[in-house]
């Protein structure tokens, strides 16, 4: 008769640390197939699950194995319909790899074919933002109503039975036992049956009769003591003890700033978009809570939803500063700087009224940058000026007035995009690490 | 007789009656000769993780497999490959998974394919017999993984991965063909490794590490004794993953450990690649004929026979070397065929069996000449012995001879009068597996400059692949800590053709 055994229930994920294992090693390579990929592909796609082809630098498993460009072999196979011995066939062109089929049928080794194999939306991510980080300034504050989670905290005397910990409990018995020398009930039986040999005689001497009475005596003592030390004693007895630990309440709210006046057209939209995705990407990672307020200005600002914000179109002059005002006004209402860690991200074609960048500059460097972590301004140019501002020095008014606010804040940075090949590596070049940007300057 | 089951849905007590409707035919019937089965149903995940870790249960962890899982994990997602129903594992005892996907129809075909087919193949083919010990082989497993977990928590993962790498790039060449080298059982290796642990800790000294040391070059960092003798050193040795483990003069103990346990685990497949095509024909024909006779008996409701031998159709399918889904020689179809021809020849010779099997054409005794073949066998000499022209007629079997430096193929042999000796016989040395690049450690000067010389025997004008060649070289290197060189010795001449060093890597 077999034995049956239901395994369906053992834990899964068998191979999760191989996969991990296999991934660390294959990293570089994924990277830039991961990179590739989202540089041609929708900003939305980052999002999600990705596919990816088995880098085979670094994960080949060599063997040695003949090569089928030379020597001679013979194969069997199956299935002839016309061929006479002495028939010759032409060989598949592109040289012998296939004609290894014909070949020695133990030959062939294991073929690198071109399988791909799928990467979870975590695992993406990892290698997306792989270092990059939030510039220093990650606050931690906590919230007054910031939650608790129990945490192990060695063992305690008191607690709630469910807590029991049966082997430091067994432990302390064991001790005690072995201390206060618990009688074994083996020695009590050895004792008893002794004293049972002895009533079991016909006719008891004296002497056996006082020997039987001794007996009598320490077994009584023997049981009385086992009584009195008891198997488990409440001072044996151990709880897991469970500290409550205040879980940082780190939450992120990031601003999104763009111009929709006329000057802003589909293609510039886009852009911007895939700058704000992947900055809500990577601040989704960092923080277990984000939010994300659109504003959109022409000559006044407004607070929208995120459609909106993308897609419809409003006509008017442009001013700035008025985005600033929104964001200010929302974050004294609603985020306040010492709770939140409070990003801003601005996406404009670097048109403005030529008298708002200096009310501009002043709001940044009084106020804005006071609160904000981090502020990055993207400016988006059209591909055919992008050899004109190849120099950061000159440009358009409001990339001259931020220039200034660049110089006096590290953590407002600002950078130029033409193509949507562009943005993730200007996104990049935002959120290097520090030391890679001094290196690199 | 009413049937043994009833419509798709399997449960534990139907399978538990199906095997108990079976084991008759099988063991009385087939007088097959079987370890105790053990029956496992797993999901579809477990499956993919069995696969990764080369089939077996439990497995250390290493890289190769993630990559694997990988691999079959999207092919099977993609519907572009469909899972084994079943995995069974060579050990006493025997261990079959069932996939819990698998309607009762399949268990009940799989049960009979692998719990009893490829079980009493185990257990009873010579190769089997000799080479793997089926009730250590979990243990042995067992202490391979903790021996490896062990290993990368006190010398780093990092370390552990390299030299399991560079086994594995010589796993092929880990494997002895001819001899059985003397094997410390499980217990001895355990007590050897906690013999070294204790020793480890007794000379350990917290304060020995605080004394500053001369920084120690390569040569100084070995420790002495540990060296080889030339005399120990015995050549040509085939088994380089042996020779590394025993002789290398720069490796750890750890680490000729970790060679052992792959060379242990590569010695363990050995017999199972010898013996593809009978270990599969041996399952295949014992669930078609178990399958038949159930069915004749009325166990088996019509509607699940039609599953199985649909099932069992498409197992067998031999498409011609021409039709796409060809993957040359399906061992299956071979096997298969094969068995079946002998129960032919058995039973219903023609003049022509006669001639070429007398022993066997017209005795009746299929059974008897079946359990013979699949004891006494491996692929290459059972198809040196028992490929009939009657069968090499049914699948038409032709010979192509491949010479690289031709533009065109030649047909060298076909089905007919004259091609069938040598249709065998290109057959037969095809599954040869000694066919597989001949590579041997020839010289080790361990009183000069440690060079270790390997000589690749040249059959045919068949070189390595160059690319593959210089990488496993670089690993050898590793392994062996000095210079290494391979050398192609053309193996009708004795001369040599070319001769590699390793890039130091």
């Amino acid at each position: 008769m077999p034995s049956f055994i239901d395994r369906r229930l053992n834990p899964g994920s068998k191979s999760l640390s191989n996969r991990q294992r296999f991934l660390k090693r294959a990293r570089a390579e994924l990277k830039r197939s991961i990179d590739r990929q989202i540089r041609t592909g929708k900003i939305a796609d980052v999002d999600g699950e990705h596919v990816v082809p088995i880098p085979l630098d670094g994960t080949g498993e060599p063997s040695f194995r003949h090569t089928p460009d030379e020597g001679r072999r013979q194969g069997v196979l199956p299935g002839n319909r016309e061929f006479v011995p002495g028939d010759r066939i032409p060989k598949p062109p592109g040289g012998g790899g296939q004609g290894g089929r014909g070949g020695n049928a133990s030959d062939s080794g294991e073929s690198e074919d071109d399988f791909n194999f799928v990467l979870t939306r975590e695992e993406v991510l990892d290698l997306f933002f792989e270092d990059l980080e939030l510039p220093d300034m990650v606050k931690l504050y906590l919230k007054e109503n910031a939650a608790k989670k129990p945490r192990r905290a060695g063992f305690s005397t008191a607690g709630s039975p469910a807590n029991i910990n049966v082997g430091r409990t067994m432990r302390g018995s064991l001790g005690r036992r072995i201390a206060l020398r618990r009688p074994r009930l083996s020695e009590i039986e050895a004792l008893e049956n002794e004293i049972a040999a002895l009533e079991a005689m016909a006719k008891p001497s004296p002497a056996n009769l006082a020997l039987q009475e001794d007996l009598r005596t320490r077994c009584e003592a023997l049981k009385r003591r086992r009584k009195l030390v008891s198997f488990v004693d409440p001072i044996d007895v151990r709880y897991n003890r469970f500290e409550q630990t205040p879980v940082p309440n780190a939450s992120a709210v990031m601003f999104c700033l763009m111009d929709v006046s006329g000057s802003m057209g589909e293609r510039e939209k886009d852009l911007a978009k895939r700058f704000f995705m992947l900055l809500h990407l990577f601040l989704k990672r960092r923080y277990h809570r984000t939010e994300i307020v659109f504003i959109r200005h022409t000559h006044e600002a407004k607070e929208v939803d995120e459609n909106t914000f993308f897609y419809s179109t409003e006509s008017g002059g442009t001013v700035v500063s008025t985005a600033l005002d929104e964001m200010l006004r929302i974050i004294k209402a609603r985020y306040p700087a010492n709770e939140w860690n409070i990003y801003a991200a601005q996406a404009s074609d670097g048109d403005n009224m030529p008298n708002d960048c200096a009310r501009c500059i002043a709001l940044l460097q009084e106020r804005v940058m006071q609160l904000c972590q981090y502020y990055a301004y993207v400016e988006i140019i059209d591909a055919r000026e992008s050899s004109i501002f190849a120099n950061t020095d000159n440009g358009t008014a409001l990339w001259q007035a931020y220039r200034m606010v660049a110089d006096t804040w590290t953590n407002f940075q600002m950078a130029r995009v033409a193509r949507p090949a562009d943005i993730y590596t200007v996104f990049r070049s935002l959120f290097a690490r520090r030391a890679a940007i001094r290196a690199g300057a | 007789m009413s049937h043994l089951f009833e419509g798709p849905d399997w449960t534990f007590d139907k399978i538990a009656a199906a095997y108990d409707a079976m084991a008759p035919v099988a063991l009385d019937d087939l007088r097959l000769d079987i370890y105790p089965n053990q029956i496992e149903v797993i999901s579809s995940e477990q499956m993919l993780d069995a696969y990764s870790s080369v089939g077996m249960p439990l497995m250390y962890q290493h890289w190769s497999f993630g990559k694997h899982f990988l691999r079959e994990e999207y092919r099977y997602r993609k519907g572009r490959r469909g899972l084994a129903y079943e995995l069974v594992i060579n050990s006493n005892p025997c261990i079959t998974y069932l996939m819990e996907e698998n309607t009762m129809a399949l268990q009940a075909l799989v049960i009979a394919h692998a719990a009893f087919g490829h079980n009493h193949f185990f257990k009873n083919n010579y190769l089997f017999r000799q080479w793997t010990d089926a009730s250590a082989i979990l243990g042995y497993l067992e202490f391979a993984k903790r021996f490896i977990a062990q290993c990368e928590e006190r010398h780093g993962p990092a370390a552990v991965e390299r030299v399991l790498d560079s086994a594995h790039a010589l796993m092929e060449q880990g494997i002895f063909r001819y001899r059985r080298p003397p094997r410390p059982s499980q217990e001895a290796l355990r007590r050897r490794e906690r013999a070294r642990r204790e020793h480890e800790e007794r000379s350990f000294r917290e304060l020995d590490r605080t004394v500053p040391r001369p920084r120690k070059t390569a040569q100084e960092n070995e420790p002495v004794p540990e060296w080889p003798a030339q005399a120990e050193i015995k050549l040509p040795e085939e088994n380089l993953l042996y020779f590394l483990e025993k002789n290398s003069p720069v490796l750890e103990e750890w680490q000729r450990e970790i060679l052992r346990i792959v060379r242990v685990i590569a010695q363990y497949f050995y017999p199972q690649r010898q013996t593809k095509v009978m270990n599969e024909g041996c399952a295949t024909f014992v669930h078609y004929h178990m399958m038949n006779a159930l069915f004749d008996r009325g166990l088996v409701p019509e509607g699940a026979m039609l599953e199985i031998l649909q099932n069992h159709t498409n197992v067998v399918l031999q498409p011609a070397f021409d039709d796409p889904r060809s993957q040359g020689i399906n061992p299956y179809a071979l096997g298969f065929e094969m068995m079946q021809d002998i129960k032919r020849i058995c039973e219903k010779p023609t003049n022509e069996d006669r001639d070429w099997f007398p022993a066997l054409a017209g005795s009746g005794d299929w059974r008897a000449a079946l359990l013979d073949a699949w004891a006494n066998y491996r692929d290459e000499s059972f198809i040196l012995q028992f490929l009939s022209p009657s069968l090499i007629r049914k699948l038409r079997l032709f010979v192509l001879s491949d010479d690289a430096d031709e533009t065109q193929y030649e047909v060298a042999s076909i089905h007919n009068e004259r091609g069938y000796e040598n249709i065998r016989t290109v057959l037969a040395a095809s599954y040869d597996i000694a066919a597989r690049p001949d590579i041997q450690a020839v010289d080790a000067d361990m009183m000069g400059d440690r060079q270790l010389r390997l000589n690749h025997m040249v059959h045919e004008g068949r070189l390595l692949d160059e690319e593959t060649r210089d990488l496993v070289l670089t690993h050898i290197r590793r392994l062996w800590g000095y210079d290494v060189s391979l050398a192609d010795i053309d193996a009708e001449t004795g001369e040599t053709l070319d001769e590699w060093e390793a890039d130091p890597g």
